[in-house]
């Protein structure tokens, strides 16, 4: 007999002994981590007489940083659309592909992903360069009447940035792909229904919640991704991640990166919540 | 075949063929660069050479980087694996409320900006007074390693049929033989795959690394961007074509112990 079925009822934790296991880690955890968070919180929030929002209103009054936060999420948005783009097909592709080709798709999916980004960024500023692999591509298949240099320009950074997380887009999906029984779509055709019809009313419902926990991861690591957008497009265009570390790792403006690190971190954990709330919606509709 | 399903089957093809070679591209590009002579990043290259390998030697501070990274990632992933193995097996085991509470905060710091989390290590560590770079490299280190061994050993362990133990036990074991002999071998693949890419995150780890760094403590990633925007030569290449080796060599270990197909499952 398993422990699960002798012990049906949830136990205190002082008095099932096993929950004691968990507490280094937590421990751990709410010490190095959970405290220094809530110290820049309130730090962020406190100033020479108690409790102010002076810090923030400070930085929403200058249009300059409404153009970082623009450009943040400017950026975040299209990387997102193209890893959705090239994500979502691939994930079927993946989902209905023979052995091999499973194979080596699931190979190149997975061996980006334990590969740092420095290392990443570094080959995507050799790839957009004026005699870069996508300038000669571009050339060559009549697109572009003359090289031209993408790097250090917005479309070489989403480029390069949804290259990097395409793989949080097609994992999720995937996941939810391959669940899906292809009887269901051919079922929809025997009642003579369209293809298009069958798409939108029976795969795409089935598929959304994969959709939507590939699109939070990657538009949060869009908004919050640092060392991609130092390396594809320099110091002139600032989001709010490249800002935060300027302030701290350069300008030494300790006040001003712990308001966008606080504001970066609303975005992070208000996507986060967001999106595992849409999750449970579109799960529970299905 | 039906027209759709031959229209079907070439869409999936060149999806495949398309997604294989846009991921691939930052890959093959770095290892075409690393072997080239040219010292312009010039593809194809004009002529294969080993000159940027040979350069690795003497570059300076890439050894000490390399030690510094290699030092902390072990570190840390031991303290993870050790941490995160009791934790798991007390979030699956156990019976007590907020279980699910306790496991998305273990995994959350894969879910919040590395920056915020380091600034805020930063500033928390010195109120602390931990002002050594080495030590709190190696402390920040374990909060980036754990949610990765969390994360697969309680999925492998609710996979784990405990009823197995009370099977060995009936057949005469004692319950720790009955765990080394039947718990340990079935969980030991995830627990070592765990391990493997929990080393890898922790390696290739810069935006919570780059607050604890000073003149004599610099990990591999931050000394490489260093290089980049210092001098950018095919020696970075080189470096990362060997980081890219790693990667492939924790594929083939992870694709032998639990297989390709439980690697890409999120």
């Amino acid at each position: 007999m398993s422990a699960r079925t002798a012990q049906p009822s949830l136990r205190s934790p002082w008095r099932d002994p096993v929950a004691l296991l968990a507490a280094p880690a937590v421990i751990y955890l709410l010490v190095v981590y959970a405290y220094p968070l809530l110290w820049l919180l309130m730090k962020s929030f406190s100033g020479p007489s108690g409790l102010t929002l002076q810090p923030y209103v400070a930085f929403m009054s200058d249009p300059f940083n409404w153009r970082v936060i623009g450009n943040t999420l400017r950026v975040a948005a299209w990387v997102t659309v193209v890893c959705f783009a090239i994500g979502y097909p691939a994930a079927f592709a993946l989902a209905r592909a023979g052995a091999l080709v499973q194979i080596v798709m699931l190979v190149s999916i997975i061996l980006p992903l334990s590969i740092g980004a420095v290392v990443k960024a570094f080959a995507w500023q050799i790839v957009l360069r004026r005699d870069g692999v996508v300038s000669q591509l571009m050339v060559g298949l009549g697109l572009w009447d003359e090289p031209q240099r993408l790097l250090f320009t917005e479309t070489g950074l989403v480029l390069g940035a949804a290259n990097i997380f395409l793989p949080f887009m097609i994992l999720p999906v995937y996941s939810v792909v391959k669940l899906i029984d292809p009887r269901l779509s051919e079922a929809g055709a025997t009642l003579g229904a369209t293809p298009l019809y069958r798409f939108t009313r029976v795969t795409l419902p089935l598929t959304l919640p994969g959709v939507v926990s590939g699109v939070a991861f990657v538009f949060s690591m869009s908004v919050s991704m640092f060392v991609i957008p130092s390396l594809l497009i320099g110091d002139r265009f600032q989001t709010l991640s490249t800002l935060t570390g300027r302030s701290f790792l350069l300008m030494r403006n300790e006040q001003l990166g712990s308001t966008t690190a606080v504001i970066l971190l609303a975005l992070a954990v208000s996507i986060v919540v967001g999106s595992t709330w849409l999750a449970r919606r579109v799960g529970g509709s299905t | 075949m039906t027209a759709i399903e031959r229209l079907t089957r070439c869409f999936v093809w060149f999806i495949a063929a398309f997604t294989v070679v846009f991921l691939m591209t930052p890959l093959v590009v770095t290892i075409a660069v690393s072997f080239g002579s040219s010292t312009v990043f010039t593809l194809p290259p004009p002529d294969w050479s080993l000159r940027w390998y040979e350069r690795l030697a003497n570059t300076r501070g890439l050894l000490p980087a390399l030690v510094v990274s290699l030092e902390v990632a072990a570190v840390s992933t031991a303290v993870a694996m050790a941490l995160g193995t009791l934790c798991a097996i007390a979030l699956v085991r156990g019976r007590f409320p907020g279980r699910e509470t306790i496991a998305t905060f273990l995994v959350s710091p894969l879910m919040l900006p590395g920056l915020v989390i380091g600034i805020a290590m930063l500033q928390g560590f010195k109120s602390m007074g931990l002002r050594d770079v080495y030590v709190s490299l190696m402390v920040a280190h374990v909060v980036i390693t754990l949610p990765y061994v969390v994360r697969t050993v309680v999925g492998a362990l609710s996979l784990f049929d405990f009823s197995l133990i009370d099977a060995a036990r009936t057949l005469g074991c004692n319950y720790p033989t009955a765990l080394t002999r039947v718990l340990v071998p079935a969980l030991a693949p995830a627990f070592l795959t765990s391990g493997m890419f929990a080393f890898l995150a922790s390696m290739d780890n810069y935006p919570i690394s780059i607050f604890f760094t000073d003149a004599w403590t610099k990990t591999l990633p931050i000394q490489m961007l260093q290089y980049v925007e210092e001098r950018p030569d095919p020696t970075i290449a080189a470096i990362s074509a060997g980081l890219v080796l790693l990667a492939v060599v924790a594929l083939v270990i992870g694709d032998r112990l639990v297989g390709l197909r439980k690697l890409a499952d999120f």
